[in-house]
């Protein structure tokens, strides 16, 4: 299982979400990635981008400007 | 039994693409979605930077559409090769700058890459919610056969809402899908979609007023035009194109802009560009960021800084401090007079 990170703060929604996806496609089921990012925007789009295509939301760290957000990949 | 046909169907995040995959999967088809971010596309995230606009919809529609109808989304940041479409359109401008014709030919051929390069998953055909004579532009009955055949989808586009105006498709052909069970609507009337809608048991849907994109609206259009102006060159990142998007913005000299904040969400989100823009702030009273954009020089800063203190709570006072800071270069402070309500001209807003 293989844990990665992705850096997507100061990008505004939608590209978390696309950057998030994009290196997910490159992962197996079951690898977690962080997405640290600073839109709160995707508090909303990457649990639903998630719900969608199968993933789970782990984790949600929120500080006073960054979120970090862990989601495992679905099968 | 018949093996299950698969489409792939352009979500914009409004309800012509919602009607348009509900139509097909009560016909049993399997689809997918795919959303194309250009960086001009309405967006949760632009009325969440605004404090009233807070409890708005912050969520992204074309996600939010693809849960309600359940089905898969691919989002493709198209950002890069959208700039030749918006520079070049073939077939040129609406309204404002939004070349909408050539904008759904380029994401239509997009579609028809996708399917190609995902050819695994067996995708049969591409699916539009357009609507004959729904838009001035790009959706009338002269544009629908130009949008097939310059894209390269050519008999493989549906349009399950306006298809019984239209010449048959390979999916009616081949029975894939059922043309009597597609619909016929025309022109501006939104009152079939509506209708629609409701037998579907859908109420909660987003109608974008003048389309899917920042292009379509006249303030963001002539604010382009006045950057690609004063820049001398039509070159454009996505920061100038989000930064478009915020605040007010005031040319009171043809070598720079000030992007003044409206309130504190959106300074809060102009302070996340103080390292790539010069910016201006007062110390002295509470008031909003300030970005500057262009050739900003020492002879610009009294100007400024008397401009941004006009919409401090400092405006009244006979002496503002203010911080200027240049990236790389850091910070200077000044003390300047608030400019006088009347002198700042009409025509310095963009
Ligand atoms: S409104 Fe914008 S996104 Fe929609 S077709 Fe026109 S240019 Fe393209």
């Amino acid at each position: 299982m293989s844990h990665e990170q992705l850096d997507a703060r100061r990008m505004l929604c939608p590209m978390p979400v696309i950057k998030t996806q994009n290196k997910v496609a490159m992962m197996h089921a079951g690898d977690v990635i962080d997405v640290i990012c600073t839109d709160p925007g995707a508090l909303n789009d990457i649990p639903a981008w998630a719900r969608i295509n199968g993933h789970e939301i782990i984790n949600t760290v929120q500080t006073d400007d960054e979120i970090t957000i862990s989601v495992r990949v679905g099968a | 039994m018949a093996r299950q046909h698969k489409a792939v169907a352009l979500i914009s995040g409004g309800l012509d693409s919602m009607l348009a995959v509900r139509v097909l999967q009560e016909q049993g088809i399997e689809v997918e979605g795919i959303n194309f971010y250009t960086g001009f596309c309405v967006e949760g995230h632009t009325h969440a930077i605004r404090n009233h606009d807070k409890d708005k919809q912050k969520r992204n529609n074309a996600l939010w559409v693809a849960e309600q109808l359940d089905i898969k989304l691919h989002i493709v940041d198209v950002i890069e090769e959208y700039k030749d479409v918006l520079l070049n359109p073939k077939h040129g401008y609406g309204a404002n700058m939004n070349p909408c014709l050539d904008c759904k030919i380029f994401m239509v051929g997009k579609a028809v890459e996708w399917v190609k390069e995902h050819h695994q998953d067996g995708f049969d055909f591409i699916v539009t919610g357009e609507v004959i004579g729904q838009r001035p532009m790009s959706q009338r009955k002269k544009t629908m056969p130009i949008i097939s055949e310059e894209s390269g989808a050519d008999d493989l586009l549906l349009r399950p809402l306006c298809a019984k105006n239209l010449p048959e498709t390979l999916p009616e052909r081949e029975g894939w899908v059922d043309r009597e069970k597609l619909y016929d609507f025309s022109g501006r009337n939104r009152k079939p979609q509506i209708a629609l809608a409701k037998s579907f048991g859908l109420n909660d849907f987003a109608t974008p007023a003048g389309g899917c994109c920042f292009l379509t609206d006249k303030n963001y259009s002539d604010k382009l035009v006045d950057l690609w102006k004063a820049r001398n060159s039509r070159e454009y990142e996505m920061d100038d194109i989000m930064l478009l998007k915020v605040g007010r913005h005031i040319r009171p000299d043809s070598g720079f802009k000030l992007i003044i904040a409206r309130d504190a969400g959106e300074s809060k989100f102009l302070e996340g560009y103080r390292k790539q823009f010069p910016s201006i702030y007062a110390l002295s009273h509470s008031g909003p960021m300030a970005l500057v954009d262009g050739n900003f020089n020492e002879e610009h800063y009294a100007l400024a800084a008397g401009i941004v203190a006009r919409f401090g709570q400092g405006r009244n006072a006979d002496e503002v401090e203010l911080d200027i800071n240049i990236p790389e270069q850091g910070h200077q402070q000044i003390k300047t007079t608030p400019l006088a309500a009347d002198d700042v001209l009409q025509e310095w807003y963009v």
